[in-house]
């Protein structure tokens, strides 16, 4: 068992470190010197990060002949172009984000502008770019390609799925989990006592507690995985959270039961003008505000951590000329790590409260009202 | 705004609910039906156990109860019963005195009579016999003194003498 275990890490290890070897070899080029110094480029810098990106980067350093080299391994890019469906890896961008560099697929040449994949149009043999730095002769594409975020949800799901079923299977043996099972099992029944029940009912929560679980677990290990120095930013893409709210929309107005929808809809014990004034209210509440509310405290608030975080390191940077090297580091060092303290209550915080008021919309939705 | 949306990926949307929707269905199906149905049966079980337990703590509580009882039961008839025994020895004790008593005095009754009639017959006897004596005396008294004139007419003389008319 051991010896398959460490066997299977083994062959990872292995892809791995090869696959980050020859992405080394192949990423000498672009971005001379890649210094960040001045409060533009962090400020660029900062938001290169926010941003998904096509490769998954470690590091990045200057070597001793002023080559510009980077450390990681590229993502395969997937396109849905006007020729159909487009495959090649990122690596072919060289690390070029600001459209420098095409790539030439099916007849079709593509550039990277701001982790944005554009195709040109038919004939263009650079991209031009108009005073605002929009790309005027490119259009963007559907880019289902396994970026960053992808990766890192993939990565999220994998370690979802590995120990909540090593739990699962865990309880076939005994009725008391062992190993990681010990501290997923309070986590499972926290979700389950302290969100589920309250707020859906004892009555219906059951069938809402694979949707719940699932969700909270997503968010938490992504915002966590987001404190990583991998860099990750998944539940900070507003792709990720909109999507994340749209099952919840989806979930509580397909469960609805006629005491919601007529209470919505047209509210009894309300003067007959007041109701259609209500049933718009209502309605706009439940369809766009409370969705809007879920991704939008996600997104933001995510964001907002990796923004401090990211800033708060470099002020080692910003700070260098006042305080010194070493003092501005220091500063640096205790404020960053005073908000990443924070951070990791946050991610739980964010985790919990999604779960939380997903639950209580759908609680909402599912309440069987006392009949007046 | 325009920025958020700029951002906005059709792509990873695509993807992200994707990978939802499977993950969704795999641990639906993997993980967490099994896990909520083993926490289930788990504190069915913890439940049962604690009802069980409840209930043979009043089991126990009614038995010791009934133990109680009984012993109280018991303890009342072995009272009952010594009671009843002292009684009948106290009774039969009084009985016997008073058996004894009568039968002791049916005994001196007897006796005494028997003694009367036993001194009563030898009263008799003593007369008969000292009749006997006294005309045997007499016989020969008599005969004696009448084998001679003079004495018998001395007798006769004495016997007058004695017999002094008064």
């Amino acid at each position: 068992m051991v010896a398959k275990k460490s066997i299977k890490f083994l062959t990872i290890l292995g892809i791995v470190f090869s696959s980050l070897t020859t992405f080394a070899k192949s990423g000498e080029t672009s971005e001379k010197g890649g210094q960040v110094s001045t409060p533009e480029q962090i400020n660029d810098y900062i938001k290169h990060h926010l941003a998904d990106s096509h490769d998954f980067a470690l590091f990045s350093y200057t070597n001793d002949a002023g080559e510009r080299k980077h450390v990681g391994f590229p993502l395969p890019v997937i396109l849905w172009t006007s020729n159909g469906l487009t495959t090649f890896m990122s690596s072919e961008f060289h690390h070029n984000d600001d459209g420098h560099v095409l790539v030439e697929k099916n007849g079709m040449k593509f550039a990277k502008i701001h982790s944005k994949i554009y195709e040109l149009e038919a004939g263009a043999s650079a991209v031009a770019f108009d005073d605002a730095h929009h790309a005027t002769n490119a259009a963007r594409v559907l880019d289902f390609s396994i970026t960053k975020s992808v990766f890192g949800m993939l990565f999220a799901g994998f370690l979802m799925f590995l120990g909540f079923r090593s739990l699962a299977k865990g309880y076939k043996k005994g009725a008391i989990p062992t190993g990681v099972g010990r501290v997923l099992e309070p986590l499972v029944l926290y979700v389950r006592d302290e969100i589920a029940r309250p707020n859906i009912g004892e009555k219906k929560y059951k069938k809402f507690m694979p949707y719940l679980l699932t969700v909270f677990f997503f968010i938490w290990i992504l915002n966590l995985l987001g404190l990583t120095p991998l860099g990750f930013n998944v539940t900070g893409q507003i792709a990720v959270t909109v999507c994340l709210a749209l099952f919840t929309l989806v979930i509580y107005l397909s469960n609805g039961t006629k005491d919601f929808w007529a209470h919505t809809l047209w509210m009894p014990g309300v003067p007959v003008i007041l109701r259609p004034i209500l049933a718009v209210i209502e309605l706009v509440g439940f369809v766009l505000i409370k969705p809007f509310s879920l991704l939008v405290r996600l997104f933001a608030n995510i964001t907002a951590g990796h923004f401090v975080v990211m800033s708060l390191i470099a002020l080692m940077i910003t700070l260098k000329n006042q305080f010194g090297a070493v003092g501005s580091t220091g500063i640096s060092l205790v404020l960053a790590l005073f908000i990443s303290v924070i951070e990791i209550l946050v991610a739980f915080l964010q985790a919990f409260i999604f779960t939380m008021l997903s639950s209580l919309f759908i609680g909402m939705a599912v309440e069987e009202h006392e009949h007046h | 705004m325009e920025q958020l949306l700029n951002d906005f990926s059709p792509g990873l949307f695509a993807m992200q609910m994707l990978i939802l929707l499977i993950l969704l269905f795999l641990l639906a199906k993997f993980a967490w039906k099994p896990i909520i149905a083993a926490l289930n049966d788990r504190e069915e079980g913890i439940q049962n156990a604690l009802d069980a337990a409840e209930d043979a703590k009043k089991e126990m509580e009614n038995l010791q109860a009934d133990n109680q009882k009984l012993l109280k039961e018991a303890r009342a008839e072995r009272e009952t019963m010594l009671k009843e025994a002292r009684d009948i020895k106290n009774k039969m004790i009084e009985d016997a005195k008073d058996e004894a008593k009568a039968e002791s005095s049916k005994l001196v009754a007897a006796a005494q009579a028997s003694i009367e009639a036993e001194k009563k017959a030898a009263i008799a006897d003593l007369k008969s016999q000292v009749a006997n004596l006294s005309i045997a005396i007499a016989e020969k008294v008599v005969r004696e003194e009448l084998s001679n004139k003079d004495k018998q007419v001395k007798l006769v003389e004495s016997m007058l003498g004695e017999a002094t008319l008064n």
